[in-house]
């Protein structure tokens, strides 16, 4: 049971995450060292997890879409949204609680849209996802009339800044999303019925299984996580920037999901491995950083990096490596 | 080599794809003024013939002859500078451009180096009248009926080609006065002199429009004969081979007391895809479907699952009247569907053979009451043994397994439910002569146990085998049920050919 346990850990995600991570401490001796300051950790690795916690919520929500053969490109203009959202209404003087509750509320609705149009009216999810992509920042210049609207709330400010048991409150919301949702994926039995609509819809839905209301679900997901990780983000830069805010995560996560081995063409999942791949993703960019290398370098190893990735997933690949369990006939139990 | 007389002709032509033979020594000859129509069961060779004599493919040995000269056909557009023109089944023009645009694509006339549009449009009018179609040439094509874009499909082909017409199930989506209207056509081209090659899946519509058929089955030429000497059943037995016909060889389940009715099937149907059909079903009993492909088999299946919606009719359960429109309703109703195109609609590929197994149980337990692990590994355990699934794992994608298994998996996902009424969509297409057994003992032993089975075959000896009822469609119609213990598969050939001469025995 133990070694199982340990054969489990010793997947391409962990093992490239640790690589990343080694490669940073040599071109960075200091990348490991982590300080108590202030009743709060800090060094790289601690920088790492907080700078990480957008992209890997973004990932939470993504996963599930991605299993189901969809994409949602949405989630940073959802973001630039739930983020308008929440600094208006504190601006305008309500209090912090209602306007994450507000912010939370509006990413889900955002979601739901997205999933009527997958499911209901049958849109290509790249095409569906793409209007709110575009109409989402429009949406969140109306919201903050042109402006970048600045807050002093302390809630919000502690949401995208704070501290929890010493580490940043952002890497915190993301743990516990992801537990939260992996949990529900798995101890129900969405996360099977997910797969079965990713691999085979036509097959799903003569096996009976309510394909639009799982459509509906995954969405309003991505959504919902769009909105936490736009809160986080409004929270950090004390204000609302409807232009910048989210720009481009959207691909981030995508990738992120895509190197947590969950394939564009749908099915087998993991929520944990899609939060691995946002770390991945996080360590080369903060390694890129503090090792000195201009921040160019960053779009460069990024793009390296998807290539590989798709690279193993090709048909190509699979065709050179053998499967791992042959077919061989016998009898199932005896 | 003699002057055959044939507009165009194939010789001995042979078509292997890796080790497959998909034609082996095929000779097809065409004649001016004649409609060919040309029959097969799905794989049969059909296609792969069309794709050579219009220049898609190319023969691995023998030749295609134009007018008694053997030529190269490169590609289809290539094809038609030697007269031969082809018209899917799928309309392939393009219907958000004018219907005028469409028939002159790629060879507009110009004026300058400009398109002509005016004189495009006049000649274009003239063109459709001679096919009887008044419409304005500078409409969308997309905003006519299909059988419309056909007739315009149908006239680009013969004024781009003009000596050979090759019309690929034309008719598959149209009713029965579009069909008439086609035929029309088709007469007045024949009378032109143009030779057609009609592919259909409708006896009826063979007999009334051709001159000649050539029948292939399995990559062979069976036969190329003239209609005048043939009846539907010398066709169908042609078609299906094996001399069943007549054999008289087995012989259906006794006649045992029926069980009490669970379904009742009362005009149902759904326009365009099945007549209305009346079907009652009892416990206890394996309703056989017999008929060719293309028939309204699958498309009856479809609608009594709810997985496409019946338009009319009645159905009611146990005796109570009820809706089935989507499988979840069929499914909470106690039904199962095994459908034909296992890989495409039936296994989940890359899921574990466990979890193909406990789907439909799972769908009917809902998202919130998740079976554990150890019960899926428990149940998919109890089946892999009572079916004998062979898979070295339960754990291992399903696509590893062979049809056979991956069959048995499916059917095994079904009897998970605790279903009363099972339908199967050509259970034993393509599997291996063990899990044929299997399957079929299985199907025996549900019916012991009082389940209704309606199971779709072109098998004739195994619907025989364990059918205690068997209705026959033909061209989208329930055209007859055959009962009583005279039945063997020469009344079902001689039914699915022309019930007329065949049911009242």
């Amino acid at each position: 049971m133990i070694r199982r346990s340990l054969l489990k850990l010793a997947n391409p995600q962990l093992l490239a995450l640790i690589g990343v991570l080694l490669i940073n401490w040599l071109l960075f001796p200091n990348f490991f060292r982590v300080t108590w300051q202030d009743g709060r950790f800090f060094g790289s690795l601690i920088d790492v997890l907080n700078r990480g916690a957008p992209v890997a919520i973004l990932a939470v929500g993504m996963v599930g879409v991605i299993a189901t053969k969809g994409v949602d490109l949405s989630v940073g203009a959802v973001m630039a949204v739930a983020g308008a959202v929440a600094a208006t209404m504190v601006v305008a003087g309500y209090p912090a609680p209602i306007a994450v509750v507000a912010a939370l509320v509006v990413g889900l609705l955002c979601g739901l849209w997205n999933g009527i149009l997958v499911a209901i009216l049958d849109i290509q999810p790249i095409i569906a996802t793409l209007v709110l992509m575009v109409a989402g920042r429009g949406i969140a210049q109306l919201i903050t009339e042109g402006f970048i609207v600045t807050f002093t709330d302390p809630v919000l400010i502690y949401i995208g800044t704070g501290s929890f048991l010493g580490f940043p409150m952002a890497a915190v919301i993301a743990l516990v999303l992801m537990i939260i949702v992996t949990l529900v994926v798995r101890r129900t039995a969405i996360g099977l019925f997910i797969e079965a609509v990713g691999v085979n819809r036509a097959a799903a839905s003569l096996a009976g299984i309510r394909s639009r209301m799982l459509l509906l679900l995954v969405y309003s997901l991505s959504g919902l996580c769009a909105a936490i990780a736009g809160i986080i983000v409004a929270g950090d830069i004390r204000g609302a920037d409807a232009n910048n805010a989210g720009l481009w995560l959207e691909l981030d996560a995508i990738l992120a999901v895509v190197i947590g081995g969950t394939s564009l063409l749908g099915g087998r999942f993991s929520v944990p491995l899609a939060v691995v791949g946002a770390l991945i993703i996080q360590a080369m960019n903060t390694g890129i950083l503090v090792s000195g290398f201009p921040p160019e370098f960053n779009l460069i190893v990024k793009a390296g990096l998807i290539f590989i990735v798709l690279v193993i997933q090709s048909p190509l690949a699979s065709r050179l490596a053998p499967p791992r369990i042959k077919p061989v006939a016998k009898a199932a139990a005896k | 080599m003699a002057e055959t007389g044939y507009a165009l002709e194939a010789r001995g032509i042979v078509k292997i794809f890796g080790n497959h033979v998909a034609l082996d020594k095929v000779d097809f000859g065409l004649r001016p003024g004649e409609v060919h129509a040309l029959l097969g069961e799905n794989g049969a060779g059909k296609s792969t013939l069309i794709k050579i004599l219009t220049g898609a493919y190319q023969p691995t040995l023998g030749d295609v002859i134009v007018d008694g000269a053997p030529v190269t056909l490169n590609n289809p557009q290539h094809a038609q500078t030697y007269g031969i023109g082809t018209v899917y089944q799928e309309v392939n023009l393009l219907p958000n451009r004018s219907v005028a645009e469409n028939l002159y694509l790629g060879h507009q006339p110009t004026w300058f180096g400009f398109v002509d549009r005016r004189k495009m449009e006049r000649d274009a009018r003239t063109v459709l009248a001679r096919y009887g179609l008044d419409i304005d040439p500078s409409s969308e094509l997309g905003a006519h009926s299909v059988a419309v874009q056909q007739i315009v499909a149908i006239a680009r082909a013969v004024e781009l080609s003009g000596k050979v017409l090759i019309l690929d199930e034309p008719t598959a989506s149209l009713d029965r006065n579009e069909v008439e209207r086609l035929f029309d056509i088709i007469r007045d081209l024949k009378a032109q002199g143009l030779a057609v090659v009609f592919i259909t899946h409708f006896l009826d519509q063979v007999f009334a429009i051709a001159d000649r058929v050539t029948i292939l089955r399995n990559g062979k030429l069976i036969d190329t004969k003239s209609l005048d000497n043939l009846t539907r059943t010398d066709v169908v037995r042609l078609m299906l081979g094996k001399d069943i016909a007549f054999s008289g060889a087995t012989q259906l389940e006794e006649n045992r007391p029926l069980g009490e009715v669970l379904l009742d099937f009362k005009g149902y149907g759904k326009k365009r895809s099945v007549m209305p059909f009346n079907l009652t079903i009892h416990k206890g009993e394996v309703v056989g479907v017999a008929g060719l492909l293309g028939s309204g088999r699958t498309e009856m299946a479809r609608i009594m699952f709810g997985a496409d919606s019946a338009d009319e009719g009645t159905v009611s359960v146990a005796g109570k009247p009820t809706s089935i429109s989507k499988p979840t309703d069929a499914i909470a109703h106690g039904f199962g569907f095994c459908p034909e195109d296992r890989k495409a609609e039936g296994i989940f590929g890359d899921l574990s053979v466990r979890e193909n197994i406990v789907i439909a149980l799972q769908g009917k337990l809902g998202w919130f009451s998740a079976l554990t692990r150890d019960e899926q590994m428990e149940i998919a355990g109890r089946y892999g043994e009572s079916m004998d699934i062979r898979a070295a794992s339960l754990d291992m994608p399903i696509k590893l397994l062979s049809g056979g298994n991956q069959q048995k998996a499916i059917l095994s996902r079904w009897l998970a439910t605790d279903p009363t009424f099972l339908i199967l969509d050509e259970p034993t297409r393509g599997i291996d002569v063990g899990a044929h057994a299997e399957i079929v003992r299985t199907i025996n032993r549900l019916r012991d146990e009082g389940l209704a089975l309606v199971v779709i075959s072109s098998e004739l000896d195994e619907v025989v085998a364990y059918s205690s009822r068997i209705v026959v469609m033909r061209d989208r119609e329930l055209v007859a049920e055959l009962n009583g213990e005279n039945i063997n598969p020469g009344v079902i050939v001689q039914a699915i050919a022309n019930h007329k001469d065949g049911v009242q025995a």
